[in-house]
């Protein structure tokens, strides 16, 4: 496990970021004032309620639960504090007992107290990274694509489509795979005199994983955003006088915000939620609130579904939450959510 | 500036696209080495259709892509149908709740699919695993045929009523055949996808039946094979052929 | 008369959401009648169609079809066919196939159903194009079709929702015609929907003028011209001058500061009513002589007629005169008694005009 401590300013900027988030929503929330068919979807509703409503329910349910059943909070106090649970299992006389043995939590099979916020405060952090990343690189890029003049722009947009859909699990193997010690990489930077990289198994390693996964999720919002709008809107405001860098910065970028928080949102929860990219690329050695969750139900030694499922919870609140500020924003899915 | 755009574009997508077409290339190199080219050679390829596991994995994939497909087109041609049909509040809820499955990260689809199966004390398997595909591919399939119910002049059906059809005789013979091409590609969407799908699969079955994306998890944990690069190139090629067809599909139909 | 009755509603209460959309429509339509429902849209008029097609149920009241309540019978099973405002035509079928579809599902033999093709076909004088599809055929064409498809069912009424709303004005003018030509040959009922009252005074038998979910008037398109029941009727039916006016004895109204000869009679003495000119019924004559004088202030050249707003002090009268007059020239205004149409206010335009004064 890497010890990775969020720096001062890290925690500022992710206020600020978020904060400039929230005062784009407001100003644009603020700006812009017998036998019949429905039967055939009964099969469906049915489907829903079974497969997808009492999931959601169960994810409820475990999270309030302990392994025997009883209705508890514990669940959550471990959220807080990790090893809530496993105190309440091994008798204090005990702990001490081991303690004085010289056995540290970690040889007890217990880890810091505050790891479940820890790590979800990090892949907050990490999502938040990517996500600034991808909008750096992504914005420029769309608003290439969507000039009128680049008569190849919706041609290349597929090669940005493309890779939303595509296997995130296969693009990461390749990127791990040009990373390697032995990698292509690497290779090159020998035959250029560098000397062999440690390029795999830390945090940069996870961080270059994630944009290049989500990056497209940002590129196709905003290009379809941008390439929607009428050109003869920066036409009229040329007219009336805006040279080219006013028409951008009070024309175009106003009205590709919901293009940007449209692909804010799509880059932030896969982000947040990701683990098999931190796993193969950081080598179990970064640790994601994704793999949290995943390692609490599959790993061998642990099932603890219900403390997985406390976890799960918080991260579908999370999403939910993203999700209303940014039905809010973009009602008519502007952006283009989906292909 | 012209040269500045488009190179940085080029830029961008070298990124996205150098590690896959460097992964396919490698799978062809005959050493185990992923830097030294030690000449072309399908031998990776050889090796992967003599691997018993991979070839399992293969047929559990495909038959769960074809079934799942299958039923969730049926399901999801139905509901787009009734829900189409419906008034206002309930089409608005049904909606809601078939972005859920889209929307919601991969992760907690597993997790609350596995939980479902934990619940009910169902083993995990195929079957499960089938269950859970056709959940993520009916919204799918529901959304491709969605917009080809919309641009259907909402009076057809009435007019074959009108003209003496029974319900089901419209349905089938007038509804059906406006809204095929939605269908099909809802169909190859589901097929796509379903291909596609690691992370759920990954939660809704056991060890002992993996479909090809949880087996390439599985061993890419431990590094990497010559054979994997095979098995990814060939998955990347069908997979990108697949979704170029489909992207076309529903361009035209846009 | 009862007897000829093929169509009665009884009753007919609607709503949708909270909001009155059929208010206790009455009405009944006669055989081989060309009924038109004429009103402004969100009027009632397709609605009222609709529950005669069967694809809405009313809440309550009855719909009788020849002698039997029809309110519970679903569409496929009624004895009417509806002509679609966007044609509706099925874009998986050719020409043929879709003039076919009923007949098809009658299990009717394939020679039969050939022959009523062809007879039809040649209806709608689109000979020759059954192999075509119907999205490669013009907007009149996709019309004809719509209808030749309802009619080759031989139903006892035709149901027309706005059919040639979608067609420019030209084509329109001639499916008119043709439309009507055809109800008076093969002798159907036919119960037309429109907003545009010169369509439905062209075409119809009698006319129903409807308001918000109620019936203002039913009559022949004369008596509707010529008496409209309300100022709203006068409005909606052709141009109208609508002045209040107070009924001073019977044949005397008074409106716009001057006494009226007239002919209407038993509003009472000192009675308000709405008094109802058409413009081509003011005659322009010299300004020592006219009952009212005013100012020209527009002129507006309308192909057959000037259109002109004329202001006299206290109201603005719009006159449709083949002669014209210069702008700003002082003229008299002058009309004949039976030309002025007193009628009751409408209830909701009181306070209007409470206001003006």
């Amino acid at each position: 496990m890497t010890n990775f401590k969020v720096p001062v300013w890290g925690y500022w900027m992710m206020g600020i970021g978020f904060a400039a988030f929230v005062a784009m929503l407001i100003a644009y929330i603020h700006k812009n004032r017998g036998f019949r068919r429905p039967v055939f979807a009964s099969p469906y509703v049915l489907w829903l309620i079974v497969f997808t409503v009492i999931p959601c329910f169960l994810v409820a349910y475990f999270s309030f639960t302990d392994p025997q059943g009883n209705f508890t909070f514990d669940n959550f106090k471990n959220f807080w504090d990790s090893n809530y649970n496993a105190r309440k299992a091994i008798a204090p006389e005990d702990l001490k007992m081991y303690q004085d043995m010289g056995l540290s939590l970690e040889d007890l099979g217990l880890a810091r107290d505050s790891i479940n916020i820890d790590t979800l405060v990090f892949s907050l952090w990490m999502a938040f990274l990517c996500t600034a990343i991808c909008l750096l690189l992504g914005y420029p890029a769309a608003h290439i694509m969507a000039d009128r003049e680049f008569k190849l722009g919706p041609t290349l947009v597929i090669l940005f489509v493309v890779p939303m859909w595509m296997n995130f699990l296969l693009r990461t193997i390749a990127l791990m795979s040009l990373m390697e010690d032995g990698g292509l990489l690497n290779t090159i930077f020998e035959w250029l005199g560098l000397g062999k990289q440690k390029l795999l198994n830390n945090i940069p390693a996870v961080q270059v994983g994630m944009i290049y996964n989500f990056l497209p999720f940002m590129v196709f919002p905003i290009y379809n955003v941008l390439n929607k709008m009428d050109y003869k809107l920066s036409e009229a405001a040329m007219d009336l006088g805006c040279n080219k860098w006013q028409v951008f910065y009070k024309v175009t970028l106003p009205l590709s915000v919901p293009g940007v928080v449209s692909g804010i949102t799509m880059v932030f929860m896969p982000a947040v939620t990701t683990f098999y990219i931190s796993r193969l690329l950081g080598g179990g050695k970064v640790q994601l609130f994704g793999d949290l969750i995943e390692a609490k139900f599959l790993s061998t030694s642990l099932n603890e579904w219900n403390g997985g499922s406390a976890l799960s919870l918080v991260m579908m609140i999370l999403i939910l939450l993203s999700l209303g500020l940014l039905n809010k924003v973009d009602p008519d899915n502007e952006g283009g959510g989906m292909v | 500036m012209k040269f500045i755009k488009r190179f940085y574009l080029g830029l961008v997508l070298a990124f996205l696209y150098i590690p896959i077409v460097v992964l396919i290339v490698q799978s062809f190199n005959a050493g185990k080495s992923r830097a030294k080219w030690e000449g072309f050679s399908f031998r990776w390829y050889e090796e992967l259709f003599k691997d018993p596991n991979i070839m399992n994995s293969l047929v559990i994939t495909l038959a769960i892509a074809v079934l799942a497909a299958l039923f969730a087109t049926i399901i999801g041609t139905l509901a787009a149908i009734g829900i189409h049909a419906m008034k206002r509040r309930p089409q608005q809820l049904m909606l809601t709740l078939n972005n859920i499955p889209m929307t919601m990260p991969d992760i907690v689809t597993g997790i609350s699919l596995m939980l479902l199966f934990i619940f009910t004390q169902v083993e995990r398997g195929f079957v499960t695993m089938l269950l859970a595909h056709i959940t993520f591919d009916v919204p799918y399939v529901i959304l491709s045929i969605m917009p080809k119910l919309k641009q259907m002049n909402k009076n057809t059906y009435e007019a074959a009523l009108d003209l003496g059809a029974t319900p089901m005789y419209a349905l089938f013979h007038v509804i059906l055949p406006q809204v095929m091409p939605g269908v099909i590609t809802g169909a190859m969407l589901a097929f796509t996808l379903s291909l596609d799908d690691f992370t759920i699969s990954y939660f809704t079955t056991s060890p002992l039946v993996q479909n090809l994306s949880t087996l390439i998890y599985s061993q890419a944990r431990k590094g990497i094979k010559p054979t994997m690069n095979a098995l990814s190139a060939l998955m990347f090629v069908a997979l990108l052929l697949l979704l170029l067809v489909v992207n076309k599909r529903t361009a035209e139909e846009e | 008369m009862e007897e000829q009755r093929l169509i009665t509603l009884e009753d007919i209460y609607k709503q949708y959401d909270g909001t009155t959309v059929l208010d206790h429509i009455n009405l009944y339509i006669r055989k081989k009648e060309f009924v038109t429902l004429l009103g402004p849209s969100g009027c009632g008029k397709t609605t009222t169609l609709r529950i005669i097609g069967g694809f809405e149920t009313a809440d309550s009241g009855r719909v009788i079809f020849d002698g039997q309540d029809i309110s519970g019978i679903p569409p496929y099973k009624r004895r009417v066919n509806t002509v679609f405002q966007k044609y509706a035509l099925f874009p998986h079928l050719n020409v043929r196939d879709n003039i076919a579809f009923g007949l098809k599902l009658k299990k009717m033999s394939k020679a039969e159903i050939d022959r009523k093709v062809d007879y039809m076909l040649d209806l709608v004088n689109l000979k020759g194009y059954g192999k075509r599809g119907v999205d490669s055929l013009s907007g009149g064409q996709q019309q004809r079709i719509a209808i030749a498809r309802a009619l080759v069912n031989e139903p006892e009424v035709l149901l027309l929702d706005e059919p040639l709303g979608a067609l420019d004005l030209k084509l329109r003018k001639e499916m008119q015609l043709e439309l009507k030509a055809m109800q008076q040959r093969l002798g159907i009922t036919f119960l037309y929907v429109t907003h545009d009252q010169e369509e439905a005074l062209t075409m119809s038998d009698t006319i129903v003028v409807m308001q918000g979910g109620r019936i203002l008037q039913i009559g022949t398109p004369k008596s509707i011209y010529d008496e409209p029941k309300n100022a709203f009727v006068a409005n909606f039916i052709g141009e109208s001058n609508i002045f209040p006016g107070t009924m001073i004895r019977d044949e005397l109204v008074h409106f716009c500061g001057a006494d009226f000869p007239c002919v209407d009679s038993g509003f009472g003495e000192d009675h308000p009513v709405d008094v109802v000119i058409r413009p081509e019924d003011i005659l322009l004559v010299g300004e020592d002589v006219g009952q009212v004088t005013g100012t020209i202030k527009s002129v507006l050249f309308k192909g057959v007629h000037y259109e002109m707003i004329i202001d006299a002090g206290h109201s603005i009268w719009k006159v449709h005169s083949t002669t014209m007059q210069p702008e700003g020239s002082r003229v008299g205004l002058a009309v004949v008694p039976f030309n002025i149409h007193i009628m009751h206010r409408m209830e909701e335009e009181k306070p209007q005009e409470e206001a003006k004064k």
